[in-house]
């Protein structure tokens, strides 16, 4: 799945990272509390958060990640559409909940990958 | 590279939005001399932690890297509050960070044990009303996951 797939089954919005949108994505993870991403995500290349500030860019950037979804409407303010451009992180956003957003993916190919214990 | 990188920080207090700036500097550097890249994601993890404990226990502090060819050295200095018990505050899940921070995403107690996870050593000193010093060390080429 690329990321464009991702914006088609979420019917989600790209506010960043438009050239990010051929990369091949496998695993994602979600998570509102960052420490859980930083303490047991291993190879995850796309979080989906209702989190919204400048911490969850850093987060995944520290976790080498590709993607970010925002899941229930949310839209990032511009300091962290900045930080993502700088970062070459794609940011979307979906006005999908959580559970359906991850389901929808799950069910469309993606797996929660390896969990680093 | 034949000798050492040093890398000094100053992490401020003041700005939780910005913490992690340090960390994500020493990502860069490493990458950009070509550093083994699993050392790279536990360093920039593990320092990430370090700088996010800082702005939320001590008000900031300051960050000094050491890049050897065959390791990373990173020592945290803060002059906060102390760490009352160091044992406790290993324990995965035990936190006592303001709810304020909660709702950053951060503050469930896994920071310290994250460091711990993601360095091959780790070592705290404190003292009540003094501060803290944390030093770790990260292997090139290391198994620690």
């Amino acid at each position: 799945m690329t990321v464009r797939d991702i914006i088609s089954i979420l019917n989600a919005e790209i506010i960043a990272g438009e050239d990010c949108c051929e990369q091949e994505i496998k695993t994602a993870c979600g998570s509102d509390m960052m420490s859980d991403v930083l303490a047991y995500v291993k190879e995850q290349s796309v979080l989906l958060t209702g989190l919204i500030n400048p911490q969850v860019v850093r987060t995944a950037d520290m976790m080498d990640m590709i993607c970010i979804i925002f899941v229930r409407g949310k839209m990032p303010e511009a300091g962290i559409i900045e930080l993502a451009t700088e970062r070459g992180i794609a940011l979307l956003r979906t006005n999908l909940g959580m559970f359906e957003a991850c389901g929808l993916l799950y069910t469309n190919g993606l797996s929660g990958g390896v969990i680093n214990e | 590279m034949s000798s050492s990188i040093s890398l000094h920080f100053d992490v401020s207090g003041d700005d939780f939005t910005r913490a992690g700036e340090a960390s994500t500097q020493v990502k860069k550097t490493l990458k950009k001399i070509g550093y083994d890249s699993d050392a790279i994601r536990r360093v920039a993890i593990a320092m990430y932690e370090g700088e996010i404990n800082m702005v939320i226990h001590a008000g900031g502090g300051t960050a000094d890297v050491e890049i050897y060819p065959d390791r990373v050295d990173i020592v945290l200095t803060d002059e906060g509050p102390g760490i009352e018990d160091v044992e406790k505050a290993m324990t995965a899940g035990f936190s006592t960070a303001p709810d304020n921070v909660r709702s950053l995403g951060f503050g469930a107690g896994m920071g310290l044990p994250n460091i711990e996870k993601y360095t091959d050593s780790m070592r705290i000193e404190t003292e009540i009303g003094v501060g803290t010093k944390m030093f770790l060390s990260v292997n090139a080429g290391g198994s620690n996951s």
